[in-house]
């Protein structure tokens, strides 16, 4: 494949996070995932392969998309080809791809869209870049839908506020409409209906997981800190994803969540039936599998007797569970209306500190220099707690808190204008990991230039799918795999543990 | 569908390489599917292997990364129980590699 061509720098020049690079036409368009084959297709209601009037039925399911979704049709007509979006997408700037420019990902919807929906399509295809749905276009479609991690980073630059994720979404969903789903995405939905979890672990190997993490910190502290699994009657039901009870460095947050539970003096549970936060129905646009999946965490709080729901570290996670779950699974009039429904672990660790409850040793962290990465789903997609920027502040003020060098990477790649990791949004799959290394190019610049200007070794991010991705793709940039930490490992170093034994079983930590 | 050959025998893998009946596994084939992977297997990856397959007899899954540096510290002492050692003996990740030579179906999800 093509390759980007370096620009002339002088000697120890960093390269900027957001230089455009050269135009390197159609590049990736061998960069695809591996076709979902029946046994993946069917669980979740879509056709085993490549139905035999595809065609026509594509245009169908994009008529029904069009009747049903409002945002669809404004995203598709209100376009006026600005520009704006050009250099915004991590993935545009990793290849030089022009088919990675929002724009041009968004249009190879829009000109089928055109052809059928609009009256100047249907008769002067050629005066408005209408196109037929051929077998070259849909090609097209798997290649390139499936180079978008659904950041919204393009959005935001947008004077129209038109979301390609949206488009992206549609695109896979008229595509497993079809009968050409993604393997990645839909096994793992399958695991999450029939097992309960992205990773297919089961209630045994939670439960051994979760006993092997009590003894090793009651090793490592001396202090009883307890992983319920399946406990009814527990104040708080806390829906991680998988992740947590399986990777590094995702483990150590889950750690860190305990060790939090443990000083609020809440009771809590994990369940072995709603386990999985992560919520792989939305990357595929699917209304239906992200209800059912919703729906079983529901389940599991009304089974469990619940009175709150605390998410875990999981950035689209945390933007199903903030914008959609009561949409999706509601009402939850059944939990403690006191409380944010749903909360996350960071405002509820970030309360607790407000309120005084938390002592840390920040010696603890004293060999980290620490920056952080926003994870793109809860900079662009969610707010934490109760002010604007919430989001933003929450998880750096609990970094600050644990860590004495703490320094932002450049302010044109943090916040809402942060970078992809560049697995997000379904793409965190082997045979994906060119357009992976390449999509993390920006965001391992900005990091090199806060390694160079701070002497930062370390990176925080709450997202299991950052976490993963970078484990994966800081070494291909020079860092250490495990320069990547958990918000909450930082939080599990510092944290200073009562021990008192028994502390964990008062009702309400009243960190509010 | 794409598969091994061993003694005139074929074994189904998927498009990655991992086996796609778990009952075909056998030494040699490991020894054969670790080729493909440019990884020769010493006892040190026998004793990931085999821990693997224990494992995942007992809970249906692979165990986290965790446990499995916890198994190898137990057995070959503190300066191999961490997980940059098992990166070196599985430069492709200790999931993903090992559990392919194993066998094993391919860890999904955030990993």
């Amino acid at each position: 494949m093509a390759q980007v061509k370096e620009p002339d720098r002088s000697e120890g020049e960093l390269p900027d996070p957001l230089e455009i690079p050269d135009l390197v036409p159609g590049c990736m368009a061998a960069s695809k995932p591996y076709v979902a084959a029946p046994e993946f297709q069917k669980p979740l209601g879509f056709p085993g392969e490549l139905v035999e009037n595809w065609q026509e039925k594509a245009i169908e399911k994009m008529a029904e998309l069009r009747g049903k979704y409002r945002s669809f049709r404004v995203f598709l007509d209100a376009c006026v080809k600005c520009g704006a979006c050009t250099d915004k997408c991590h993935y545009f700037l990793g290849t030089g791809d022009p088919k990675n420019m929002p724009v041009a990902r968004q249009d190879l919807l829009r000109q089928v869209y055109r052809r059928h929906f609009t009256l100047a399509g249907k008769y002067l295809p050629w005066l408005v870049g209408a196109r037929d749905l051929t077998e070259e276009v849909l090609d097209d479609w798997y290649s390139y839908f499936h180079q978008c991690s659904q950041c919204r980073r393009c959005s935001v630059y947008c004077p129209y506020g038109i979301d390609t994720a949206e488009i992206s979404m549609a695109g896979r969903e008229i595509m497993d409409s079809i009968g050409k789903g993604q393997k990645y995405s839909n096994e793992i939905i399958g695991k999450v209906l029939s097992i309960g979890n992205n990773l297919g672990l089961p209630k045994k190997a939670l439960k051994a997981t979760l006993e092997g993490l009590e003894e090793e910190v009651l090793e490592e502290t001396g202090v009883p800190v307890k992983f319920p699994l399946d406990e009814k009657g527990a104040d708080i039901l806390l829906v991680a994803p998988s992740a947590d009870y399986f990777a590094e460095p995702h483990v150590a947050g889950l750690i860190g969540y305990a060790k939090v539970f443990h000083q609020a003096g809440v009771t809590w549970t994990i369940s072995s039936y709603g386990t999985e936060a992560a919520n792989f129905g939305m990357f595929i646009g699917s209304y239906e599998n992200m209800r059912e999946i919703a729906l079983r965490i529901r389940k599991a709080a009304l089974d469990l007797g619940v009175k709150r729901l605390v998410f875990g570290e999981c950035g689209h996670a945390w933007r199903a569970a903030y914008s959609f779950l009561n949409t999706l699974a509601g009402p939850f009039d059944f939990l403690d209306q006191r409380y944010p429904i749903p909360q996350h672990i960071c405002e509820f660790t970030y309360d607790l500190m407000q309120a005084g409850k938390l002592k840390f040793d920040k010696s603890k962290n004293e060999h980290i220099r620490l920056t952080f990465h926003d994870s793109c789903n809860i900079a662009r997609g969610s707010r934490l707690g109760n002010m604007p920027g919430g989001q933003f502040e929450i998880p750096r003020a609990i970094l600050k808190a644990t860590c004495n060098h703490f320094h932002d990477m450049p302010a044109d790649t943090i916040k809402e204008g942060t970078l992809c990791c560049g697995g997000g949004g379904g793409l965190l799959t082997d045979e994906l990991i060119e357009i992976r290394k390449k999509g993390a190019q920006p965001r391992m610049r900005a990091l090199q230039q806060v390694a160079e200007e701070h002497g930062v070794t370390h990176m925080a991010a709450m997202c299991a799918i950052c976490k993963a991705q970078f484990s994966k793709v800081l070494p291909m940039y020079g860092f250490d795999m495990e320069a990547i930490v958990s918000v909450h490992q930082m939080v599990s170093n510092a944290i200073v543990l009562d021990r008192v034994e028994g502390a964990s079983q008062e009702s309400e930590g009243g960190e509010e | 569908m794409d598969a091994y050959v061993l003694d005139s025998h074929t074994y189904e893998h998927d498009e990655e390489g991992y086996l796609k009946n778990l009952a075909d596994w056998n030494k040699e084939l490991a020894q054969l599917i670790a080729k493909d992977e440019k990884i020769e297997l010493t006892p040190e990856h026998w004793e990931v292997v085999n821990f693997l397959r224990d494992y995942y007899e007992e809970y249906q899954v692979a165990p986290a990364i965790r446990i499995l540096v916890k198994a190898m510290k137990k057995t070959f002492g503190p300066e191999k129980g961490d997980q940059k050692y098992l990166y070196q003996l599985f430069p492709y990740g200790p999931a993903k590699q090992a559990c392919k030579i194993a066998g094993l179906p391919k860890p999904t999800g955030c990993v």
